[in-house]
């Protein structure tokens, strides 16, 4: 086959694409320009593109001696994936940005070039499985990334390889320094990589501007403090509320509800956070839809526990009943449906209730 | 495979290649005072005369340097320097907007961080800046430009300047102008004296000689402040221990490539005419950018430059590299983002046709061949880059 391996300039890809070489695919390595910072004169003279990462991408095509280019795609990055992210906090949501770049970006416009170029499939690094063209956990429990791929169509899996799911963190790191990878001892990428400095709050407070309004106590319906931007919190948060007016029972109160438009945030004990039923729009589906009620687990967050459950599709509506109640569910967030190791589908939160 | 990247850089000529290496092996500083230094500053003085001779300078006008970046920053920031010191109102530098990254960013610099305010001299659609256009630019007395930087031939789309009339306008003015001829020496005649310029960028892999080794032609009375400070080797202008291994390569590829110069033009004329017409007859709505009478005093002969309508730039140049052909698209970012080209952009092209755009460029080593093998592929790629849209 003709792969098109994305190497972000991290061990995992490099690793991807060094297996994909061995398997015999004819390999052609891109490394995706993301972020398109503003440059006073030459565009691109200054942090156009991580240019450590592209320039480790780069080495580690050399080392595998494949073809290697720099795709931009730092435009469609910032619609689709940037503005959705500020948008979504704006409306109060939390949005998981590296779920809408694969959505959008990485299966999507690149996925569509590729095959346009007369390139098979896809691979990158990500910690996932596809087993008889299903969507599977990696192996690795730790760093399984099947939950921000659950976005991904049969049509897109068909052409996507992802060679390190079936292996342990640890042993792609050692089997990347036995082949001769630089990479092999650069740390893990946690944060959102279009916010350099880890800042989230610091960037949307740049971006969106202060809107001073008040935290509601949820008990009470008092006003218990101030803050500069409903978008700075998101549902479940306790650190960083700095409230002016204790709670009567002396415990810690936690953000219960973000309202963007009256700015008000809403804060309250934390047995107001569970909740039992979770409704999410436009489910998509990794193979076939599943039969109505669907009995297995739910995944709320990139590293959350799967959480038995009860899922039913009314309309275009996902409900998914939880057989525990879980905590600090945020409208934004994407459930993934599982059904053991194996994803059936994912769709995004609008409403969590008690 | 097929090399049609010549602009970018040429093979190194196997004279050239021998000497150096030679030399690699002999020790000597040229400023030591030493039988080991005097015979490396023979070697160094020898090669001057032999560069000045090829190019219609003195020796004493050569300054050598690593290449055609390190001239430009030299000849730019160094005569700004040098005539803002004598007239503080003198500030303005004027530039065609065709120029390469290492004039632009070096002005912007300037601009940015000195006080030089920059005027834009203006290209009609081959990307030629015209005598009038200097004039008009120029406006008043001319009192308050530092200096005039207008390239020999452009590296992009090939287009020659009309340096003679362009040096003898600023004469009238008394303003001294600087080209970039990196591209033009061994495919153009190129005479230093003859015509008119006052500093001129040149470097030796353009033409056969090797990477890392160029020189500026500074006339005699032209003042430039240094760029690099020490030993102060260079006229007191460039410091840094001559590497006379690279400029005694330097100076026997010139002396070939100034000597075969009408042959191979000639000859690379030809081919580049045959590359023309076949690409049009394959993909008809092919667009040649640059000057389209492909007459040697108008277009370096070695230069081919096409948008391909529909095309992305970048997945062409991915599609021909998968099947041997090696070509390049306009500027890159250090990261090798491809960015639609200044020089497409500045000649009024819109930004479609400038990412769409794809640069052949041939050479010493260019053969029939060469061109055979694009032919053979150019249609599917162009069909398959289409299909991938814009």
């Amino acid at each position: 086959m003709k792969v098109l391996a994305a190497l972000s300039g991290g061990v995992d890809s490099a690793v991807a694409a060094a297996r994909a070489v061995d398997a015999g695919h004819d390999v052609t390595a891109v490394h995706l320009a993301l972020s398109a910072a503003p440059a006073s004169y030459r565009s691109g003279a200054r942090g156009c593109c991580s240019l450590e990462d592209a320039r480790d991408a780069r080495r580690a095509a050399d080392v595998l001696g494949v073809p290697f280019y720099v795709w931009d795609v730092a435009e469609k990055f910032s619609a689709a994936v940037v503005d959705d992210f500020l948008s979504e906090y704006a409306a109060g949501r939390t949005p998981n940005p590296c779920i809408r770049c694969n959505e959008r970006i990485k299966f999507a416009a690149v996925l569509e070039r590729a095959l346009a170029l007369g390139f098979d499939a896809v691979c990158t690094g990500h910690y996932a499985r596809i087993i008889d063209g299903r969507l599977h956990r990696s192996v690795d429990s730790g760093k399984d990334q099947s939950y921000v791929l659950a976005v991904l169509r049969p049509a897109q899996l068909a052409h996507a390889l992802f060679p390190v799911g079936d292996t342990v963190k640890a042993a792609i790191r050692r089997e990347a320094a036995d082949r001769g990878l630089a990479v092999a001892e650069k740390p893990d990428s946690h944060d959102i990589c279009f916010i350099a400095d880890g800042d989230t709050q610091g960037f949307l407070r740049k971006r969106l501007g202060d809107q001073p309004g008040s935290f509601v106590d949820a008990v009470t319906g008092d006003v218990v403090g101030s803050h500069d931007g409903a978008y700075a919190f998101t549902v479940g948060q306790r650190r960083g509320l700095r409230l002016g007016v204790p709670a009567a029972d002396g415990k810690p109160r936690y953000v219960l509800d973000v309202s963007p438009v009256t700015r008000e945030v809403t804060v309250g004990p934390a047995e107001l956070l569970d909740v039992d039923v979770v409704t999410a729009e436009a489910p998509t589906w990794c193979g076939d839809a599943p039969r109505s009620p669907f009995s297995g687990l739910a995944q709320l967050r990139a590293h959350g526990e799967p959480l038995p459950c009860t899922a039913t599709v009314e309309d275009d509506a996902l409900v998914v009943r939880l057989h525990e109640p879980a905590r600090g569910v945020a409208p934004g967030q994407t459930v993934v449906l599982y059904d053991g190791d194996r994803v059936v589908g994912s769709a995004t939160i609008d409403n969590a209730a008690q | 495979m097929a090399y049609l990247d010549h602009a970018a850089t040429t093979p190194m000529l196997a004279e050239a290649a021998d000497t150096m290496a030679a030399l690699l092996r002999e020790v000597g500083n040229a400023s030591s005072l030493h039988g080991a230094g005097r015979r490396a500053r023979r070697v160094v003085e020898e090669s001057r005369e032999k560069v000045a001779a090829a190019l219609g300078a003195r020796p004493s006008e050569v300054v050598f340097t690593s290449g055609g970046t390190e001239s430009d920053n030299l000849a730019i920031k160094g005569i700004y320097w040098s005539r803002r010191s004598l007239e503080d109102g003198r500030r303005r530098v004027l530039l065609s907007a065709v120029e390469h990254h290492a004039v632009l960013d070096s002005a912007l610099w300037l601009a940015e961080h000195e006080g030089a305010e920059i005027t834009w001299l203006p290209v009609d659609e081959a990307g030629r800046v015209s005598a009038d256009g200097l004039r008009a630019a120029i406006g008043g007395d001319g009192s308050d430009v530092a200096l005039i930087s207008v390239m020999w031939a452009n590296n992009e789309v090939g287009t020659v300047q009309p340096i003679e009339e362009l040096a003898a306008v600023a004469h009238e003015h008394g303003i001294p102008l600087h080209s970039d001829a990196v591209q033009a020496v061994g495919q153009l005649p190129v005479d230093f004296a003859a015509s008119g310029v006052d500093a001129m960028t040149v470097t030796g892999h353009k033409f056969g000689g090797p990477i890392g080794a160029g020189m500026l032609l500074l006339g005699r009375d032209v003042d430039a402040s240094p760029v690099l400070h020490g030993g102060g080797q260079e006229r007191d202008v460039r410091s840094g221990t001559l590497d006379a291994p690279a400029v005694a390569a330097l100076a026997v590829a010139l002396e070939m490539a100034t000597k075969e110069q009408p042959v191979r033009a000639e000859r690379l004329a030809g081919l580049r005419n045959d590359l023309v017409r076949r690409v049009h007859e394959v993909v008809p709505d092919a667009l040649l950018n640059g000057d389209p009478t492909l007459v040697s005093g108008a277009r370096l002969p070695g230069n081919a430059h096409f948008s391909f309508p529909g095309c992305e730039g970048d997945a062409l140049l991915l599609l021909l590299d998968a099947r041997g052909i090696e070509c390049s698209t306009g500027s890159a970012c250090s990261a090798g983002v491809a960015r639609p080209s200044h020089v497409l952009l500045a000649m009024g092209h819109d930004e479609a046709r400038a990412r769409g755009s794809l640069r052949f460029s041939l050479g010493h080593t260019s053969t029939p061949d060469d061109v055979d093998a694009l032919i053979d592929v150019l249609p599917s790629v162009v069909e398959r880059a289409r299909a991938a849209g814009q």
